[in-house]
């Protein structure tokens, strides 16, 4: 078996990260290239929603990929807290930024798409009020970590706040069930058919892979810049950087 | 295909404002933050660069 060990080392895992970048960047561009390309020429009009109903080929990856990469954020934050590694603290903190703009979008596309069908930008709901709060979490998650100086106890204390809030995503994703949402019920489930036409949710996963490959990508050049910050003091960083720089 | 012309393709149907604004948003957004990462990895390197500097003279000054 290899030695997964090894590569927790922001040594080892640096340029591991430094070659996975362009694959996964690359792949973000033609994904969404595709997936743009199925959601404005090849998916069919909407009977009911007329051509607003597009905007869910950003919306739905947006929101999916906000709370996916919380779970994956607080799960870095677990083993940070429980092995003490630094890399995984370091990976936590490079997805908050990005698990945030993806909240953001998830609240701009909804608004733009709330406002020809429901005739309103924003409602005290449930689902959406969940979501204000998800994007709550991420800033609170990168104000706490800049308020406190020591980087370590930043981390420590970050990531307790980020196992926390984990609280909020059941809550997100269930609230469409629990309560009385003007949002929609899940088009989307594991467990039986999606209920939308199969050219429409075909176009939809394409962009969520899209958004996966942007995320990653975006996540693994910012942790690159963290551990360039982080070890400034250690000698392998400034050897590498005459070569690699 | 759907559209007849460009033009009714940038209509989208009367929801150019809301389909549009979702669009160019995200995509502003999605080109923005690759470019704010790249800002922070290059004054990563040049503080990197500055602190290599400073012990540079440090060294130079402890020879002379």
């Amino acid at each position: 078996m290899a030695n997964w060990y090894r590569f927790s080392s922001p040594q080892t895992f640096y340029p591991l990260a430094g070659q996975m970048v362009p694959w996964f960047a690359g792949a973000a561009v033609i994904l969404a290239l595709v997936g743009l390309y199925i959601g404005f020429f090849v998916a069919p009009t909407d009977a009911q929603q007329g051509e607003s109903y597009r905007i869910i080929f950003i919306h739905v990856p947006a929101s999916w990929m906000s709370m996916f990469i919380y779970l994956v954020m607080a799960g870095w934050a677990a083993i940070g807290l429980a092995f003490n590694t630094r890399l995984s603290h370091m990976m936590a903190a490079a997805l908050a930024p990005t698990g945030a703009l993806f909240a953001f979008l998830s609240l701009w596309t909804g608004a733009l798409w709330g406002k020809p069908t429901w005739g309103t930008y924003w409602v005290w709901d449930a689902r959406l009020t969940s979501e204000l709060v998800l994007l709550f979490l991420y800033v609170g998650y990168m104000a706490l970590h800049a308020a406190i100086d020591d980087t370590r106890r930043a981390d420590k204390a970050c990531a307790v706040l980020a196992l926390v809030g984990v609280v909020n995503i059941p809550i997100i994703y269930f609230s469409v069930q629990w309560w009385n949402t003007l949002h929609q019920g899940a088009s989307v489930s594991v467990t039986r058919a999606p209920s939308m036409a199969a050219v429409m949710f075909a176009g939809m996963l394409v962009m969520v892979f899209a958004f996966w490959a942007y995320s990653i990508a975006v996540a693994l050049a910012r942790v690159r810049a963290i551990i360039l910050e982080r070890e400034r003091h250690a000698g392998w960083v400034h050897d590498l950087k005459g070569a690699a720089a | 295909m759907t559209w007849g012309s460009a033009a009714e393709f940038f209509a989208m149907g009367g929801y150019a404002p809301y389909v549009w604004g979702s669009y160019v948003v995200t995509a502003l957004c999605l080109i923005v933050e690759p470019l704010v990462v790249r800002a922070r990895r290059r004054a990563a390197l040049a503080q990197l660069a500055a602190l290599e500097g400073a012990a540079r003279r440090t060294a130079n000054e402890a020879a002379a």
